[in-house]
């Protein structure tokens, strides 16, 4: 063993130490490159969804059955922008710029929640997102807040103070809709049915075939299992779609009273692999809708930064 | 027409140009140069629907006839619709939307700053109330006026392309008709003739920093106060209106 | 990470003050072509629920940052000064609240 490989092992004794302890690790604090990829890997691909997200609810704002219903959703996108804003700013201090990031996801090279890749087809479908993909994120954020990196907790706390209407919104769109019209009712039901599984797959593979998992959770990344936060979700859940009187579509789905949590069906790991390589329903045309704001907007920044250039050298030129 | 009848319209103008100027701004969710962009321009967008939503409760109110916001948003043809031709027309490049608050927030401005003093108290608070939320667009509109204007000289093109193309909708908005009229006279409305040269003023002056030509007046078009719209309104309600429209018994 | 970024809007990091009173603290950054954009901006990115009274926006490569190698030179001395804390003085119990 050489001088350097030395010094890296003490670095790092001392960086998981430091985690072990509970401290967070701050922008300039060392830190092992791989720690510091997978990070980025996971707070981009975080920023990533949040702004993909954005354009499957966008799909019915114009189309809001009431006005309070649209500022609503209006200001639940915009959070979401917000928060797509935060976690772009918390992945900078990592010493990627925001252009690397989006260039990624142009690429295909980074990855976003697979499941904006399905459509939003009803009104019910707004409010099935907000209930269980936003209650899914939710579960999973809430379990970030303490995670070892500061700017990522310190992102995800704002987050989940700001995100906690969004669940309430989409609950109660889903039982304004449970207890309405025979055909709302359907829509709600329908919604179900397609949102259900598709936010299961929303924690990850199953424990025993995630790869990043036990490393993760070494460094205080992640704080829990993908299994556990599923379970946790799914517990959470199973009596709100009772309430509305809605059925999940599991016919597996049981009550074991000696693990004191829900047993359910296997998921179908063939078309979550499906659609994250590219076949679900929408994948082109989010990643299109990404592409022609961030490409077509460029002369708009472009001018931006040439006016904001052309007012410091008359400024300049005055002084 | 009754002075209620006439309240009643001239309050549906004013909301309408809300609402419908929101609806436009909500199509821009997720595709806006930028991020903070988004979130700018959902701003504007969500302030305005606020607006419609105060100003055309309060419509119903007066028609007493049991609408509410929801139902006059959602199940009024084209016929029925008082906004401003301006605001109807379609968002266009982001120059173009610039455009189009660039005038209407300077115009809104002024006009909401007069009504703050109406005699009709309920009018005068929301006047009052969105004044403050209108200086903050008009100067988010103004500030990308100045940048698109002095930018590059491809900013440039399109930012006098779309002042150029929304100029012939702008004298409507200072049109004067019977029911502005009785309403002034009743104390309750405001001469929005004579806040031209207030608006002249300030669009000129930014223009001008902004390297823009003023357009000529060589055309003008009109008519929304008598229910007259160009094509675009037609989709634009057929969007908005379908869910309403689709399930009419239901609730949302 | 060979991209060339040059075209992208400089960050500034945002500083609000909730209320009155209070000091203004670091809640993010955000990309703007200028200072005055990068204000309007930090106004819609980070007041949406009404959470400043005032905001500062400083550009971010403006900032200079104490490394975490300086740590010990910069604050461990000050450990030991136990006297610049009230604790540190006992005072019997009689005298009150001091």
């Amino acid at each position: 063993m050489d001088a350097r490989t030395d010094d890296l092992d003490r670095l790092e004794a001392e960086f998981q130490a430091k985690v072990d302890a509970e401290q967070r690790i701050e922008p300039k604090d060392w830190m092992p490159d791989r720690y510091r990829q997978t990070l980025i890997r996971q707070m981009s691909q975080h920023a990533h969804s949040e702004v993909v997200g954005m354009l499957p609810e966008g799909n019915w704002l114009t189309r809001a059955p009431s006005l309070k219903r649209k500022a609503i959703l209006m200001a639940k996108i915009q959070d979401e922008g917000g928060h797509g804003l935060y976690l772009y700013s918390a992945t900078e201090t990592l010493g990627i710029s925001r252009d690397e990031m989006f260039d990624q996801l142009h690429t295909g090279k980074a990855k976003y929640s697979t499941i904006f890749n399905y459509p939003t087809l009803t009104w019910a479908d707004v409010g099935a997102i907000g209930w269980l993909v936003d209650g899914a994120a939710i579960t999973n954020q809430i379990a970030l807040c303490r995670c070892s990196y500061g700017p990522y907790a310190r992102a995800m706390i704002r987050i989940c103070k700001e995100e906690s209407f969004h669940q309430r919104q989409g609950y109660e769109i889903m039982m304004t809709m449970a207890q309405g019209t025979k055909e709302q009712k359907e829509m709600a039901q329908d919604a179900l049915n397609r949102w259900w599984w598709p936010t299961l797959m929303m924690f990850g593979p199953n424990d025993s075939n995630s790869a990043n998992s036990a490393q993760s959770m070494k460094w205080k990344i992640k704080r829990q299992s993908n299994d556990e936060l599923r379970q946790k979700f799914i517990d959470a859940t199973v009596p709100q779609a009772e309430y509305l009187g809605l059925k999940i579509p599991d016919d597996e789905l049981k009550w074991n009273e000696e693990r004191g949590a829900y047993d359910f069906g296997e998921i179908d790991w063939d078309e979550f692999k499906a659609v994250v390589s590219g076949n679900g329903l929408c994948n082109r045309e989010r990643l299109k809708a990404r592409i022609d704001a961030h490409d077509g907007g460029k002369w708009v920044r472009d001018a931006a930064l040439a006016y904001a250039a052309k007012k410091a050298a008359r400024k300049a030129e005055a002084a | 027409m009754t002075d209620k009848d006439m309240l009643f319209d001239y309050l549906l103008r004013l909301g309408d140009n809300s609402l419908i100027l929101g609806q436009r701004l909500a199509e821009w969710t997720g595709h806006t140069p930028m991020l903070e962009e988004d979130l700018a321009l959902t701003n504007v967008g969500l302030d305005l629907i606020g607006q419609a939503r105060m100003l055309l409760t309060y419509a119903g109110e007066v028609e007493g006839k049991g609408r509410d916001e929801d139902r006059l948003a959602f199940h009024r043809d084209t016929a029925e619709w008082r906004n401003l031709l301006l605001l109807e027309q379609p968002n266009g490049d982001f120059a173009k939307t610039m455009a189009r608050q660039f005038f209407f927030d300077h115009f809104q401005y002024l006009q909401f700053e007069a009504l703050s003093t109406s005699s009709d108290e309920r009018l005068a608070g929301i006047a009052a109330k969105s004044l403050k939320e209108i200086a903050y667009h008009r100067r988010h509109s103004t500030d990308w006026i100045l940048r698109l204007g002095d930018g590059t000289a491809e900013s440039h093109e399109k930012m006098q392309t779309a002042i150029d193309e929304l100029w012939g909708f702008v004298p409507e908005m200072f049109e004067m008709d019977a029911t502005d009229e009785a309403l002034l006279d009743a104390g309750i409305g405001i001469d929005v003739a004579r806040l031209r040269p207030a608006w002249d003023a300030a669009v000129n002056a930014i223009l001008a920093e902004a390297t823009l030509a003023r357009p000529e007046d060589s055309w003008s078009v009109r008519g929304s106060r008598e229910g007259k719209h160009s094509e675009h309104l037609g989709y634009l309600l057929a969007e908005m209106q379908f869910l309403q429209r689709a399930y009419p018994d239901a609730k949302w | 990470m060979t991209k060339d970024t040059r075209d992208e809007l400089p960050l500034y990091e945002v500083f609000i003050r909730s209320k009155n009173g209070l000091d203004h603290k670091h809640v993010g950054s955000l990309h703007a072509s200028d200072s005055e954009m990068a204000l309007t901006n930090a106004r819609d990115v980070y007041t949406r629920r009404s959470e400043g009274v005032s905001i500062w926006v400083v550009k971010s490569t403006d900032i200079v940052a104490s490394s975490p190698e300086d740590r010990g030179s910069f604050y461990e001395p000050s450990d030991d000064k136990l006297y610049r804390h009230p604790t540190f003085y006992d005072l019997p119990d009689e005298v009150g609240h001091m």
